[in-house]
């Protein structure tokens, strides 16, 4: 492993690994071993943020091969701690320097438009939650999966994939501050999004 | 606090990434704002209907063996033996785990957290000027200032001749209990040495630990377990300890 390859991992560039690509030819057994034993058991929380992000069964099958590659790639760069988090970052890199173009991962950079009505529009007495309980996982995943990205990622980080403030901050490389205003967005989105579609199926 | 705060912040509380001066912040908005306490219902019922483990995707088996495929192979010759190590660190674990290792793991993170809430609440001491609710020098005014407020007698001490300045005491919270702090001071370093009640705990050698960059010197003596935080080195730090621990028994 040369020098050079010794930064870290998340802040790989676009282009540095083709996606999936050939063969690795690194012949260190341990390493294998080791790498296998700590990263795999993540394989379906970086698979699920790949589908989260990207929308798109085959694509994240692609995105996640290509995250473990550069993985497995910057091993020696991982300095111990949790691997779930230098995994989905990695998985984010890899997810944005293949598909940043498509229209699939659209960033709204913050211009999300900004909501004038209430939320809190329901009479107290409504028994909220078992609306919200009617709702079955597929529109919960598509409600989701709808969100702009970056309300998205710090939504399925904290929610699915279990991330501490902390641990969000580092994968999507932003401040703290900006985890919590995104998170806070992002569920008003969310559940904006989710009392929306309740109407729907009412009129229907 | 303003809504505009309360509105981002109520979702760390929900996700139980608030300090405790912080959560309490919080929690003061929310009481007296209906709007706020209506959102914090709202987003802590949303997040009760959503099942992570249901939002979940599995990857499919065959995306697992093409990434192994890909990886370089393990070299065999190592395999056997280090599956014979297995099986004897997996051996000693389970008996480790039966004799309660596992209790010791779970007592080990609540350590953990009640060791961030001391360090909370030493920098929440330096940073809202309230340092001291008593404010003396004399370890004969700070001692009794304790009685009525709290259900145990803090040891108070003076090691002014040794180096650490007495400041006063003050009432303060860790693990939502209220515990005594006694305010030292080396050179321009303040130390908390935060004291609570433990009945029946056994004595406890002092460890030196560290967070956030704070050393801390924990231990347990007479029923009391003992927490002293501060910017000081973990030399000195060990030294006030150790003082203090002297002084106690003399």
């Amino acid at each position: 492993m040369s020098g050079i390859e010794r930064i870290a991992a998340p802040a790989m560039k676009a282009g540095t690994s083709g996606m999936a690509g050939g063969a690795v030819d690194w012949n260190d057994g341990d390493k294998t071993a080791r790498f296998k034993a700590l990263a795999l058991p993540y394989l379906d929380e970086v698979y699920t943020l790949a589908r989260y992000l990207l929308r798109n069964a085959n694509d994240a099958d692609d995105a996640v091969q290509d995250c473990y590659l550069r993985a497995f790639r910057h091993f020696d760069t991982f300095r111990g701690g949790p691997i779930k988090p230098w995994l989905l970052a990695i998985l984010r890199n890899a997810c944005h320097a293949n598909y940043a173009g498509k229209a699939r991962l659209v960033y709204t950079a913050d211009q999300a438009p900004e909501q004038a009505e209430p939320m809190w529009r329901e009479t107290p007495d409504t028994p909220e939650q078992t609306i919200l309980r009617r709702h079955s996982t597929d529109t919960m995943q598509r409600l989701i999966g709808e969100l702009p990205a970056e309300f998205k990622e710090v939504i399925v980080l904290r929610e699915i994939n279990d991330l501490s403030y902390r641990e969000i901050a580092t994968v999507i490389e932003a401040p703290i501050g900006t985890v919590m205003s995104r998170l806070a967005r992002g569920r008003k989105l969310l559940r904006e999004a989710w009392i929306a579609c309740e109407g729907e199926g009412e009129e229907k | 606090m303003n809504c505009e705060e309360a509105e981002v912040l109520l979702h760390a509380l929900i996700d139980g990434e608030l300090d405790a001066g912080h959560a309490c912040e919080v929690e003061a908005h929310i009481a007296g704002c209906p709007n706020c306490a209506a959102r914090l219902r709202e987003f802590t019922e949303m997040r009760q209907a959503m099942n992570p483990a249901a939002l979940r995707y599995a990857a499919p088996a065959s995306l697992r063996s093409r990434i192994e495929d890909k990886l370089p192979a393990p070299q065999a010759a190592q395999t056997r033996r280090s599956v014979m190590k297995g099986f004897a660190v997996g051996a000693t674990a389970s008996a480790l785990a039966a004799s309660g290792v596992l209790v010791m793991v779970m007592r080990k993170d609540d350590e953990r957290r009640v060791l961030g809430d001391v360090v909370s609440a030493h920098l929440r001491s330096l940073q809202a000027q309230h340092l001291t609710d008593v404010m003396s020098s004399d370890q004969h005014t700070v001692k009794p200032w304790f009685n009525g407020r709290l259900d145990v007698a803090p040891p108070v001490v003076d090691l002014t001749a040794l180096g650490f300045t007495l400041l006063g005491g003050r009432l303060d919270y860790v693990d939502a209990k209220p515990v005594a702090a006694i305010v030292y001071r080396r050179r321009v370093h303040v130390i908390n040495l935060f004291c609570a009640p433990a009945p029946g705990a056994a004595t406890r050698r002092a460890v030196m630990e560290s967070l956030q960059g704070f050393n801390v010197r924990r231990w347990t003596e007479n029923g009391l377990n003992l927490w002293a935080v501060s910017d000081l080195g973990a030399e000195e730090l060990s030294e006030f300890g150790d003082k203090f621990e002297a002084a106690l028994r003399s």
